[in-house]
């Protein structure tokens, strides 16, 4: 293994203030090809995250920005390196995250509710307790008059909805979006930007949201990751300083160009967009 | 762009009062193969019975439609077709049954274990290309002139259609469900439970649909080799006796048998599997 000795730090010096929720420290990807070369897919990554902050991850395709998520929700075990909750090093799936992917990803078979109640099935959550979280959540999305409908009645944005609600019904500290509204169109998009704000606001959420339109990035994070070409290290960390009530119009400021801009650079620069 | 689907969902529920009025023409108009599907047959049967009277056809060669008409009426009135196909009905459902349940059981096992799947691999395409009929009479001698070695043959022969079914639609399970379980922590049974086996139903319905049609030729099959009763059995003794209308009619009560469990696994198959995209895949 031939791991980079260079360490990138975030961008608030080596030692945060206070003890991070998620600190990733040294993480990375190798995959190993055949006639047993490797290929370093992302990192070494140093980050720590803190509770409550909404973190946007952007970077140019093959970046591993899903590799990064992966690792997070223990779905893809890592190289190198360590992920720590609460000081704690983990290993696999936490009960304390729930993710959101890039599509759906609902069963078919079962109903709204039943979808968003399928953690409680997994996890043997009390039915009465979860059934009623369920329907606050589907109201908090605003699909209170769909919950007896199956997925194929539903349109694509509702659908992400429904896969939102789920992933908060075992009440997880940490929400990982792995591009979570890509498939959606542009209006659509935006009023679900809109959306996932509030839920962030209103839940007190550790939000990881990777993305690949910089706009979207900006506009929701409180900072944005920005990682450099494949192998994915931290190119930038931008911290957003928007007013927290944010709308569609703060996309028109001039803070937000100066932001986006600052975003849309590094990409030049590694001569990354044509 | 919500609320259009809304609007959509809500006027899907109520029927447009125009075409509640109309009705039956408009269903018709439709579907014209409600008339053209008994039109062929009377076309068919009226061309057949015309022919074989002009041609004058001896009866123990081919029967005319009035002749098989006369002797399924015949048989059934003397109970003779519906204790007989109820007899090979049995034979095949019995068969079916512990195919069904032994094909999803090992068809689960070799989806979830590679190594059970690299062990077998050799010897159930052995047994698969080997044509079941051949081992018909070794049934008979195992298991006697009665219904046990029907039952065998209906369940050997609708057996391998299962299991490969069961193993495909396991296999093609979407990758992302099984992550989604994963992240939640859920243990390999509750991942085949709540998503591998639902998410394969629609393969495994369309393999049970081949399967259920086949069961009834492994049981007729069973019989022609050595019976004493069922329709297979009757249609022997029908031949022997240059009964040839008796054949025909007896043809007729297995076809019915065969439609009539089609319509069920195809009714069975639209209200278990209404979520399903590939609902065609299932209609052989």
């Amino acid at each position: 293994m031939d791991r980079n000795p260079q360490i990138q730090l975030n961008g608030q010096g080596l030692l945060p203030t206070a003890p991070a929720l998620i600190e990733l420290a040294g993480l990375e990807k190798i995959y190993k090809t055949r006639g047993s070369r490797s290929v370093q897919a992302f990192g070494p990554v140093d980050l720590a995250i803190d509770q409550g902050e909404f973190i946007t991850v952007v970077g140019p395709s093959g970046c591993g920005k899903s590799t990064l998520l992966r690792m997070l929700a223990g779905l893809l075990t890592r190289s190198g390196g360590a992920i720590r909750v609460r000081g704690k090093a983990i290993d696999g799936p936490q009960r304390d995250i729930g993710v959101v992917f890039q599509s759906p990803v609902l069963l078919p078979w079962k109903t709204t509710i039943e979808n968003v109640l399928l953690p409680a099935a997994v996890l043997g959550l009390d039915r009465a307790a979860s059934r009623k979280r369920a329907l606050e959540l589907l109201a908090m999305v605003g699909l209170q008059d769909f919950t007896d409908r199956y997925p194929g009645e539903l349109s694509g944005g509702m659908q992400q909805r429904v896969a939102i609600a789920r992933a908060l019904l075992h009440d997880p500290a940490v929400l990982l979006m792995d591009e979570p509204f890509g498939a959606l169109d542009a209006m659509t998009r935006e009023t679900m930007n809109m959306e996932i704000r509030r839920i962030w606001k209103g839940s007190g959420k550790t939000i990881l949201f990777v993305t690949h339109s910089i706009p979207e990035a900006v506009f929701l994070g409180t900072r944005v990751l920005v990682l450099s070409p494949r192998p994915g290290r931290v190119a930038d960390l931008v911290e957003i300083d928007l007013p927290d009530d944010r709308d569609i119009d703060v996309m028109s400021s001039d803070r937000f160009g100066v932001y986006t801009k600052r975003i849309r650079n590094h990409f030049h620069a590694k001569g990354m967009i044509e | 762009m919500n609320a259009n689907l809304a609007n959509t969902l809500e006027h899907d529920t109520g029927v447009p009062p125009d075409e509640a009025r109309v009705g039956f023409w408009a269903s018709l108009r439709e579907h014209p193969e409600w008339i053209a599907v008994p039109l062929l047959f009377v076309i068919v049967a009226g061309g057949w019975e015309l022919a074989f009277h002009l041609l004058q056809v001896p009866p123990y060669i081919a029967p005319a439609p009035s002749a098989i008409w006369q002797s399924l009426v015949n048989g059934i009135s003397r109970g003779l077709f519906i204790e007989n196909a109820l007899y090979t009905l049995t034979e095949a459902l019995l068969g079916f049954a512990c195919a069904a349940v032994c094909g999803v059981v090992l068809g689960s096992l070799i989806a979830q274990w590679r190594f059970l799947e690299r062990t077998l691999y050799p010897y159930l395409i052995a047994i698969q290309t080997t044509p079941k009929v051949a081992i018909a009479p070794l049934f008979i001698i195992w298991f006697g002139f009665g219904m046990t070695s029907k039952v065998i043959m209906a369940g050997v022969i609708s057996f391998f259609p299962i299991l490969v079914n069961v193993i495909a639609g396991l296999r093609s399970t979407d990758h992302a469900r099984i992550d989604l379980m994963r992240s939640l922590r859920a243990s390999r049974w509750q991942i085949f439970k709540m998503v591998q086996l639902p998410s394969a139903a629609p393969m495994i319905f369309a393999g049970l649909h081949i399967a259920i049609i086949f069961s009834i030729l492994g049981a007729i099959v069973g019989e022609f080799v050595g019976s004493r009763k069922g329709l297979g059995n009757l249609i022997l003794q029908m031949n022997t006796n240059l009964d040839t209308a008796g054949v025909f009619a007896a043809l007729v009560c297995l076809s019915a048998m065969g439609i009539t469990l089609h319509l069920i696994m195809h009714w069975l198959q639209k209200r278990l599997l209404f979520w399903s995209e590939q609902n065609q895949i299932a209609q052989v």
